[in-house]
């Protein structure tokens, strides 16, 4: 089984040369952390900044830089400011080539719910909406199951939608798995992790080509 | 050159009233406007309605307006990070329309340039788009969303000019830009307010026609959310 880290580098192989990149909130921006060095790649923040940096030496922190996490950062050469009208302009007009982010449900038709559980949290959608309804690559990434041990990846979400059919591949602490017409399309086990696992664990239908085999993570 | 300096944040607040619709500027609590926040407490208005991406911490930012009771509605696109937003939320004292992030942005920028509405994908098939017309364009679904209508616009730049040129700093320009023009009167705060002449026009954010009145901004605290180091080796 991965843990939260395990996630980020598995989808950080999914980071290509030239790619412009958005990050969400938790184990999204550990990836980061985790894309090979020999390619270039800018990471995109919805708040108004391209070309996003590590995060700041202490004592060299700037109120005025921040991440859509609210977290101080800073930026790498080649980087820029903008608006936040101009910013979504990037999202919606697919200017962003990767969009990864978190979800608290996915469907095997692609929809997915991350903003809302209704009469107990409700802290909003920020840029999420927009992000996944605009992007033409969007991974999930996310636990396969919730704290009470139930499956996020069910036939039907059951809590409020943040968008549909958008999702394409999603990166568990099981599995990666690409949303199909048929269902959840298993295409890696997570070390160690058998397909029977898996499938307890997966409430949508799931479907196999062949063999799976093992995720590779150095 | 026409002049849009006032003196001080009493006279670029003057008319503000209860049951107004303000915008303000900023995301979480990096490029809010600070001064006019403290005066709208310090005026006590009333029932009034705030366009602003966040709603602040428990104790800064519009925080400081919710804590008086002062916000009848919150127009936001994320609110955590506030439990008594949430608790005035939760006991329906505080009504709250949410609203994607993009779609905010471009509902002032709408205003600001004078398109009545727009067609954005964001939300479609979700709650979001309940009640509202939809359509489709070379076969992907789009929600149309209407320009925002309101009375004062509050935003804070880095630096300004007697005409009321803006230059905004990092990720502080966030919403600020497009809240310009998007109400009645625009009321920019600034941390350096300069004679005419002193901004090189080819580094001007956002041209002066957008604003009606600019004053320098006072005790600037610009509260870090979530300060993140890292260690030096």
């Amino acid at each position: 089984m991965l843990d939260k880290n395990g996630i980020a580098k598995r989808i950080a192989q999914e980071v290509k040369d030239g790619y412009y990149v958005n990050l969400g909130i938790g184990i999204p921006t550990l990836v980061a952390n985790f894309v090979r060095e020999d390619i270039d790649v800018e990471f995109q923040s919805e708040n108004g900044v391209l070309g996003m940096g590590p995060f700041p030496f202490e004592g060299e922190e700037d109120a005025d830089i921040i991440n859509a996490g609210k977290q101080t950062i800073t930026t790498l050469p080649g980087a820029s400011f903008f608006d936040s009208a101009l910013s979504f302009g990037m999202i919606r007009g697919k200017h962003v080539d990767l969009t990864i982010l978190g979800a608290m449900e996915v469907s095997q038709n692609g929809d997915i719910a991350n903003w809302k559980i209704p009469g107990k949290m409700v802290k909003g959608m920020g840029g999420a909406m927009d992000l996944v309804a605009s992007a033409e690559q969007i991974i999930v990434a996310m636990m396969h199951t919730n704290r009470a041990g139930e499956s996020k990846l069910l036939k039907q979400c059951s809590l409020p939608l943040t968008g549909v059919g958008c999702v394409k591949k999603i990166v568990t602490n099981l599995a990666v798995l690409e949303i199909t017409p048929d269902g959840f399309l298993l295409l890696e086990r997570a070390p160690g992790i058998s397909v029977e696992k898996i499938k307890e664990a997966t409430e949508g239908t799931l479907i196999m080509d062949g063999e799976v085999p093992e995720m590779k993570i150095a | 050159m026409i002049r849009k300096t006032v003196a001080n944040v009493n006279e670029a607040l003057e008319g503000v009233q209860d049951g107004m619709t303000l915008m303000l500027g900023g995301f979480g609590l990096c490029g809010i406007p600070e001064n006019a926040i403290a005066q709208l407490v310090a005026l006590g208005v009333k029932d009034i309605t705030c366009i602003s991406n966040n709603a602040g911490v428990d104790d800064f930012g519009l925080g400081l307006l919710l804590h008086k009771h002062q916000i009848k509605k919150m127009i936001s696109s994320y609110v955590g990070e506030n439990d008594e937003f949430e608790r005035q939320m939760l006991s329906g004292e505080l009504e709250v329309e949410l609203t994607p992030q993009g779609t905010l942005a471009e509902k002032c920028r709408a205003a600001q340039g004078g398109f009545p509405a727009f067609f954005t994908p964001a939300g479609y098939g979700t709650e979001v788009a309940e009640g509202k017309e939809t359509r489709e364009f070379n076969g992907k679904m789009y929600v149309l969303e209407e320009a925002y209508k309101a009375d004062f616009a509050f935003v804070k730049a880095w630096k300004g000019d007697e005409a009321g040129n803006l230059i905004f700093k990092g990720t502080a320009r966030n919403f600020n830009p497009a809240m310009c023009g998007a109400a009645t009167i625009t009321v920019a705060e600034v941390e350096e307010l300069l004679p005419a002449g002193s901004l090189d026009p080819n580094q001007v954010h956002i041209p002066g026609i957008f604003v009606q009145r600019i004053f320098q901004g006072e005790n600037y605290e610009k509260r870090i959310e979530q300060r993140t180091v890292r260690q030096r080796n």
